[in-house]
């Protein structure tokens, strides 16, 4: 089907995942007050929520099974390479709903909201996703920020997640404002805010440049701010930690993804033709936050502190995809968030576990001896680690060496050097949570604090996501086919059409 | 017993069957009870090793190419296949890692008292592992198999090695780790500058390389190889694992975890590089490393007061003869490296069963606490003594007809270093004897000493093949030599045929 937006249905249907998610996301809302309960209980509409994300899925499903647009300049676009985002959207959110269900039921948290919280921020990121306009972009980003701010600071009851939310917004509040000044100045620049007509302008050279340049700079600080790229990741370990600890999850796999997304449609399509200009600073930018990340993630005591830096060091590693900026690397980007929601989210699912659906258990030393007490989540945490580390015989090998190919092909050897350096860097503290679960022994006081329980629903999604990147790192054929395939076309311009304004 | 290999279509699966057996023991393993699983674990590694006795006599030394070759498609959009085969080089190392494998989950048995299941998994899923490496006849693969090796290892020491367990693993972690990384930037510079389409080890062969680009990608294979060897100076991390390691971890590392170093130099640095291997001054790098690590690894090893660092020094100095016969670029030199290879496995990881024999009944492994163990345990001495001998070289063990081939190949290339070289072997004389007469034959002085039981039938059953072997190679090292000639033969020509591209390293640029 090719949707020409002559009838306005056709809209109806370019939009259709995120106006069922919006739709359920109220409905899950209104659910949520009805029941009138203060806290507890509200497994249930974990359970919608996930029913919502399912048929949205089927809508994105829909329309990824062949529906395509008239021309490619629309707003909103409907191309694989959104739909296939909004896969990886939708399940970064299901995960996360899944590791939240015992966590909201036994911290008290009100369930409708935090639900369709969750499902708003969802939209925002498909929002970004699609958006062929920056104004899509800061509209979608805006929506999705608003609805984490919330997560981060949901824990009334908890003063650090009151802060995580705090300084969450502020700093997020700061970056918005970078991103649309940068949009302003680039529309004022190139005429248009459409990311095809800016490209196109970009490439007839019918350009302001004295105000190109400083968008362009604006623009790369507010995303490389919600990537948390260094040096604009400050905000990001105390939010990680202070966030109840699935929104941790839900904020490092999912929002990064997005922020990559909308990164990489901004410059690799609209400002491709300014390559020249851009590519040292993010190259200085990727090199920086693997570094750093890297190596500040090597001591921290925390595990969720851990894990944000490593999070801070896995942006790093994706943005050389963005300097890299041909079609591998592309897909190897879209195939790493994969891997990487995936990853991402199981770890912080076994965290949850470790800290028996409290904050409690974080630290470092809480590991010891927990692979021997609970053996089936020690070896899946083992194996999330192994992936996040890029192991080979994990999906996170085959990511992490589908970007290295994408460096690879654009000859950036020394960018590549520094990516696999720091993984061994990187090596030593994925490991020291590996040895402190297996090589050391408890202490006698371990597991006074109540036997560690979890739910059957969040061990098969665990068990799941296990046998996902163990499978994708050993048969990676069809997923890197889907993901090369959802690159198609995306940086094709075309030339010469007089770039209408879109819907 | 070839018609009866072949009545089995032995050579269409055995390859396969080697990998993933172990996978199979693995999974039985993890499912059965912790009582049984060295029992089941053994009986696996044997199967194994059964199988891949019939290599011996099916493979045929032919042209020095590779033989039951089988290539599927794997990643396709990235030209990776799961590609094997098997040559004159791989096919020992590959035995040899059968044999080892199971001589120490044998050796094992009354080591290893806690958490067993997970252990002989481990172990298991090591060997697997391993054998992929000497297998692998695709880069890509190769490279899978290379790093999933550190996984088992890691956890091996890791978890029931000694004092200083988690510093060693670790170590040992991170030194590989750096080297196999680095190894893998440069596979994918030769994937992309030299306009091979896929990671197949012929289509590396026929990568088009300047001499400048030779010679970066040389270090970088060198370094990944040169630390898992481990060549002086990057071999601090090998004592350590040694001596934390498990004995049955030490037998596996040192028999052939250090082979899958020296087997990369053979099947890959040199036939890859041929203008970098030609280089005087790469030449003379390596050997210098080769000959300082014999040397300065048998001064170590004369002052350790404890008997395993003691072996685990003794392991650098003879990869240091690998080295030279290696770099040497001559036939017998390279023979002798493999030679030597073959010997180190089978004498250090006999004195490593033999130190973890002294470590079970004792609960010390410094030499200072044994002495007269002779006249108390005079068949444990008599292994004890043959082990020492074949690993000092002495004519008639394995050990001396390696040694020998490699400082004579040196020699006919590089007399000097072969000199100096030589004088390794009156150092290892002068490290070990006074071991063995500390250990077994000075004063029956302790009284706890006097009790030392002699080996038990299992410990037999364990050391007779490694002694029989030990002498078998070194009094008829002929069937091995001829089956690994033209093999050898192959990358000596390739080297010596080669003449590096002319031309100017591309200029690198984006490409879309």
């Amino acid at each position: 089907m090719v949707l020409d937006y002559t009838s306005s249905f056709h809209y109806v249907l370019a939009l259709l995942p995120e106006l069922v998610l919006s739709a359920w996301g109220m409905g899950v809302l209104l659910v949520g007050v009805s029941r009138e309960q203060e806290g507890g209980g509200g497994q249930e509409l974990g359970w919608l929520a996930l029913a919502g994300l399912a048929i949205a899925a089927v809508a994105n499903g829909w329309l990824y099974s062949g529906v395509t647009e008239e021309g490619a300049t629309a707003m909103i676009a409907v191309d694989r390479f959104r739909l296939f985002a909004n896969w990886v959207f939708i399940i970064g959110a299901a995960l996360s709903i899944v590791i939240s269900l015992p966590y909201v039921a036994r911290q008290r948290l009100q369930a409708g909201e935090y639900y369709s919280l969750i499902l708003f921020a969802a939209v925002g990121m498909m929002f970004m996703a699609s958006a062929r306009d920056l104004m899509v972009i800061f509209l979608g980003l805006e929506l999705m920020s608003i609805g984490v701010y919330a997560l981060a600071g949901f824990n009334r009851r908890d003063r650090r997640s009151a802060e995580a939310g705090l300084k969450y917004f502020l700093l997020g509040a700061f970056a918005s404002a970078f991103l649309l000044f940068g949009i302003a100045l680039i529309y004022g620049a190139a005429g248009s805010s459409n990311i095809h007509a800016i490209a196109v302008a970009v490439q007839d050279g019918t350009i302001a440049t004295a105000l190109m340049g400083p968008g362009v700079a604006l623009l790369a600080i507010g995303f490389a701010f919600k990537v948390s790229a260094v040096p604009f990741h400050m905000w990001t370990p105390d939010v990680y930690e202070g966030a109840p600890t699935p929104v941790t999850a839900f904020m490092a796999a999912s929002v990064k993804t997005a922020a990559f997304v909308a990164f990489l449609r901004v410059f690799l399509v609209g400002l491709d033709g300014l390559y020249a200009q851009w590519w040292s600073i993010l190259w200085w930018i990727a090199a920086i936050t693997m570094v750093a990340g890297n190596v500040v993630a090597l001591v921290q005591s925390s595990v969720k502190r851990m894990l944000a830096y490593s999070s801070i060091a896995h942006g790093g590693y994706l943005l050389v995809a963005l300097v890299a900026a041909n079609d591998t690397a592309a897909a190897g980007l879209l195939f790493y968030l994969l891997v990487y929601t995936v990853m991402t989210v199981g770890v912080f699912g076994v965290v949850i576990a470790v800290g028996n659906q409290t904050e409690e258990n974080s630290r470092i030393e809480d590991y010891a001896g927990f692979g021997w007490r609970q053996p089936v989540l020690g070896v899946l945490m083992t194996v999330f680690l192994l992936s996040l580390a890029g192991f080979p015989g994990t999906a996170g090998f085959i990511a992490k060496y589908h970007l290295l190919l994408g460096a690879a092909q654009s000859s950036l050897w020394v960018l590549s050097v520094i990516l696999v350096l720091t993984t061994v860097v990187s090596y030593w503290y994925y490991l020291r949570v590996a040895w402190y679960m297996w090589m050391k022994e408890a202490p006698e006081t371990a597991g006074a604090g109540g036997r560690i329980t979890t739910p059957f629903a969040t061990r098969v999604v665990l068990v799941v996501s296990v046998a996902v990147i163990l499978l994708a790192g050993v048969f990676p054929g069809a997923a890197l086919d889907l993901a090369a395939g959802s690159i198609d076309g995306l940086r094709d311009l075309v030339a010469g059409s007089g770039v209408a304004a879109g819907p | 017993m070839t018609n009866l290999l072949t009545s089995l279509l032995y050579e269409d699966w055995v390859l396969h069957a080697l990998i993933w057996l172990p996978a199979a023991g693995l999974t039985h393993v993890l499912v059965s009870s912790a009582d049984r699983a060295r029992h089941i674990a053994f009986a696996w590694s044997a199967l194994v090793f059964v199988l891949s006795l019939g290599l011996w006599w099916s493979f045929s030394p032919g042209d020095g190419g590779f033989a039951l070759e089988s290539s599927t498609p794997w990643i396709e959009s990235w030209g990776v296949s799961y590609a094997l085969g098997i040559d004159g080089i791989s096919i020992f190392m590959v035995l040899l890692t059968t044999f080892t494998s199971a001589i120490a989950i044998l050796g094992s048995f009354e080591y290893i008292k806690t958490r067993r299941k997970a252990f002989y998994a481990l172990m298991l899923l090591l060997q697997m592992g391993v054998v992929g490496v000497f297998l692998a006849t695709d880069i890509f693969l190769f490279y899978v198999f290379f790093e999933l090796t550190l996984v088992p290892m890691y956890f091996i020491v890791g978890i029931w090695g000694g004092e200083r367990r988690i510093y060693a693993a670790v170590k040992f972690f991170l030194y590989t780790a750096v080297g196999s990384l680095l190894m893998l930037v440069a596979i994918l510079y030769i994937y992309f500058s030299s306009g091979v389409d896929s990671f197949a080890y012929e289509a590396f062969l026929n990568a088009e390389l300047t001499l400048r680009e030779q010679i970066w990608l040389f270090a970088a294979f060198a370094l990944a190889f040169g630390i898992k060897v481990p060549v002086f100076p990057l071999h601090t991390w090998l004592p350590d694992a040694h001596v934390e390691a498990p004995t049955p971890g030490s037998v596996v590392l040192a028999a052939v975890l250090l082979k899958m170093g020296t087997y990369g130099f053979m099947r890959f640095l040199l036939p890859f590089f041929p203008g970098a291997v030609q280089h005087p001054t790469v030449v003379m790098v390596m050997l210098i490393l080769g000959v300082a690590g014999i040397v300065y690894a048998a001064w170590v090893a004369a002052v350790q007061p404890d008997a395993k660092k003691l072996v685990a020094y003794t392991s650098v100095a003879h990869m240091g003869f690998v080295v030279i016969g290696i770099f040497a670029l001559t036939l017998n030199g390279l023979q002798g490296g493999m030679v030597v290879m073959i010997s180190h496995g089978i004498s250090t990881g006999a004195l490593f069963l033999l130190l973890g024999m002294m470590y079970e009944r004792r609960h010390t492994r410094l030499i200072e606490d044994f002495g007269g163990i002779g006249r108390a345990a005079p068949l444990f001495a008599t292994a004890f003594v043959i082990t020492a001998l074949a690993s000092i070289g002495l004519p008639g063990t394995s050990g001396f007809v390696g040694e020998f081939l490699a400082l004579l190949g040196t020699f006919e290339t590089h007399p000097v270093t072969a000199i100096v070289a030589a004088t390794g072997v009156v150092f290892a004389a002068y490290y070990m004897l006074p071991m063995v007469q500390r250990v077994l034959f000075n004063k029956l002085d302790k009284p706890e000493n006097r009790t030392f039981p002699d080996l038990s039938r299992r410990e037999m059953v364990i050391l007779g093949p490694l002694v029989a072997l030990m002498i078998w190679i070194g009094v008829h090292p002929a069937p091995f030599l001829e089956r690994m000639e033209p093999s050898v033969q192959v990358v000596l020509e390739r080297v010596e045929g080669a003449r590096p591209v002319p031309g100017t390293a591309g200029t690198p640029a984006r490409e879309d």
